[in-house]
């Protein structure tokens, strides 16, 4: 099992970019009709998961809401699976029969992509709970947007998730918005954290543009959820740079506060402070960029290539097969 | 063969597949301390302790959700709704997330989970509390759905809907519980495939389609009707989803005239689906127009006299009947 805190920072960087020129090919692709549906973007909140992610392990749970494709990107299915799965490809990470706004990954242990505000946090606390059950010591990454905690579903879960003491890290990416209603409009609280304290669930708050203080934090929480199996409710401070999904033009917010935000970049953050460190060069942070470039690109020429599934196959996938014990 | 109650042979269900398989497990209002508003799960918590069988807060979304996570990693729950009119505020997580999670998921993410309870109209629980919701899940592909009306029927369809790889919702008939019936003894494994009507009563002259609470019914009437020179064949589904088909056209194929007695209510309920297909797919073995007998199209009265009314009953079932044989 890999210590966290040995997670290579580069590493960590070169996926933030990754995530970062990946969505951007998905948006050119997007305006280019490639992409059908809704298409949510996560430019500009890349060190929450890539931070998240960082701080636990490879068999740990992850979930999540619709803007998942940096969550499946940081926890390892490929460019190329996330971009065909974007053109409804069979290639795709779940042969295009879920799209944008519904990535899974068995193998990586992301257990989707779920695009009804809410309704995917009591399945956290099922994840949870199997591991509970099981007597592993695996914890659940629950992440969830500001939009979320007003929904019945996150009460019951949060509830539930206190009542039984479940191994879950409720991860809220605050980021100012969910669609056009500000946080202000939303919530009746002061901070989004103070929802924790109602389930008596520890809460802090995060930095998210900041990549080592979402790892640090999350690699605490967890190794203590290990040791005694308890839930922790992180509200972490995020962005998105665009819109809420390809059509919005965002109007609802000024450019002003875009630009403070923007200044603030997780990656440029990251990179400045291992370049400040010694353990990044100029040149190396080029070689990362133009290698996510890249990536982004040839994953967007294997979605062109990628074939769909015959039609007839819809009927495949309304009910497992078998009736195993 | 012994005779037991529908709700005891519930209980060796659960009893029998919790013991069977580790990965089983019973979560849900008042199923552990309380041993079930209904008394189904008596026993289980002192055999199988609290980890097994798990009480909740009133939470219907938050607990059938959490049934739905831990079945994605692999364990099989048995989440029971106090009555399935109450499933109506997890009607997201049963519609909207399990039977879903397959396709999604290209197949990555199947959901062997139960849901089980008490479905359909009891006596005067008025409107909020008498809801039969087969039709409204039969609507979602991906799930599967069972209406049994007998103790055999009950044990042996739950004992397969756990043991199935998707979700199946066992909706137990809340005024049968206290019925009787023959039943294998507990020694004897009994699966009852999801998917097979059962001829409940052989006849010759009508077919009643009828499941659930309906059954009993329908007997009853065919009883009333032998006296009449009627001979009613009594067609129990037993599983709404998958539907028996075969089943269905080999009865009206001998009788030539159906009657179809649902507990649900008529606008899309479950006899709209079995009449379409018997019209499409066996059009010349009818001599009559299919008939439905269901619920009136009204929120459920709480007054004795005007409950009765609203429900199908002996009389309208028997007129029914008469109207399809022309007698
Ligand atoms: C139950 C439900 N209601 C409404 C929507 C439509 N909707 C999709 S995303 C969204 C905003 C959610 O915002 P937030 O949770 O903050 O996530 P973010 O978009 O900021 O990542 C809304 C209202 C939905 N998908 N599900
Ligand atoms: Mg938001």
């Amino acid at each position: 099992m890999h210590r966290p805190e040995q997670r290579d920072e580069v590493e960590m960087l070169a996926m933030m970019l990754l995530i970062r020129r990946f969505e951007e090919r998905a948006s050119q692709q997007y305006q280019a009709q490639k992409i059908g549906g809704f298409c949510h973007l996560y430019i500009g909140q890349e060190a929450v998961v890539v931070g998240a992610v960082a701080a636990v392990r490879e068999d740990d749970y992850i979930i999540t809401a619709y803007r998942d494709h940096g969550h499946a990107l940081a926890r390892g299915t490929s460019a190329n699976a996330c971009m065909a799965e974007l053109f409804g490809k069979a290639t795709g990470c779940t042969q295009g029969l879920g799209g944008s706004m519904h990535f899974f990954d068995k193998k990586h242990h992301m257990y989707g992509g779920h695009a009804i505000v809410g309704a995917h946090v009591p399945l956290a606390a099922g994840l949870a709970f199997a591991s509970k059950y099981r007597e592993e010591d695996r914890v659940t990454l629950c992440f969830f947007g500001d939009g979320a905690i007003n929904q019945g579903s996150f009460h019951e879960a949060l509830n539930l998730i206190a009542l039984y003491k479940l191994p879950v890290i409720l991860i809220c990416e605050n980021n100012l918005f969910a669609m056009g209603t500000s946080v202000k409009r939303s919530t009746s609280l002061k901070q989004i954290v103070d929802r924790a304290e109602g389930y008596d669930i520890p809460g802090d708050i995060v930095d998210g543009m900041n990549f080592r203080e979402v790892r640090d934090k999350v690699a605490e929480v967890a190794a203590s959820i290990r040791k005694d199996s308890h839930p922790a409710f992180l509200e972490v401070r995020t962005y998105r740079y665009r819109g809420h999904s390809m059509s919005d033009p965002a109007s609802y917010r000024t450019k002003d506060e875009l630009e403070k935000y923007r200044l603030d970049d997780p990656i440029i953050r990251l990179r400045a402070q291992l370049t400040r460190e010694g353990k990044l060069t100029n040149e190396q942070f080029d070689a990362l960029d133009k290698k996510a470039k890249q990536a982004a690109l040839e994953s967007v020429k294997f979605a062109e290539q990628s074939p769909e599934l015959p039609v007839e196959d819809v009927y495949k996938y309304s009910y497992a097969e078998g009736n195993k014990s | 063969m012994r005779e037991i109650t529908y709700r005891q042979a519930l209980n060796e269900a659960l009893a029998e597949e919790l013991a069977r398989d580790p990965n089983v497990f019973l979560m849900g209002e008042e199923v552990a301390e309380y041993h079930g508003a209904y008394k189904v799960s008596q026993g289980l918590l002192e055999r199988f302790g609290p980890k097994r069988i798990i009480d909740t807060p009133i939470s219907e979304n938050g607990f059938a959700g959490l049934g739905i996570g831990a079945a994605m990693t692999g364990l099989r729950p048995i989440i029971e709704f106090m009555t399935f009119s109450f499933s109506l505020v997890a009607f997201d997580q049963v519609v909207n997330n399990a039977p879903n999670m397959f396709m999604m998921s290209g197949g990555q993410f199947n959901i062997p989970i139960t849901f089980r309870g008490p479905n359909g109209p009891a006596h005067q629980l008025g409107a909020t509390h008498s809801h039969a919701t087969e039709c409204l899940f039969a609507n979602a592909p991906g799930l599967k759905v069972c209406t049994p009306a007998t103790p055999r029927d009950a044990k042996g369809l739950l004992k397969t809907a756990v043991r199935d790889d998707n979700p199946v919702l066992v909706l137990e008939a809340e005024l049968l519980y206290s019925s009787k019936g023959m039943v294998e003894p507990p020694d004897e494994e009994l699966l009852i495939p999801l998917g097979q009507a059962e001829v409940k009563r052989e006849g010759s002259d009508v077919s009643i389609i009828c499941y659930a609470q309906t059954v009993p019914l329908a007997l009853t009437v065919a009883a009333q009707l032998e006296e009449e020179d009627i001979s009613a064949e009594i067609v129990d589904l037993r599983s709404i989803k998958p539907l028996d088909e075969e089943a269905i056209y080999k009865s009206v194929s001998k009788t030539h005239r159906v009657v179809i007695v649902e507990q649900d209510r008529p606008f899309c309920g479950v006899g709209a689906e079995v009449c379409y297909r018997i019209q499409k797919n066996i059009f010349d073995e009818l001599d009559a127009p299919v008939i439905r007998v269901s619920q009136e199209d009204v929120p459920m009265p709480y007054n004795e006299k005007l409950e009765k009314f609203v429900l199908p009953n002996a009389d309208k079932l028997m007129s029914a009947v008469k109207k399809v044989c022309y007698a």
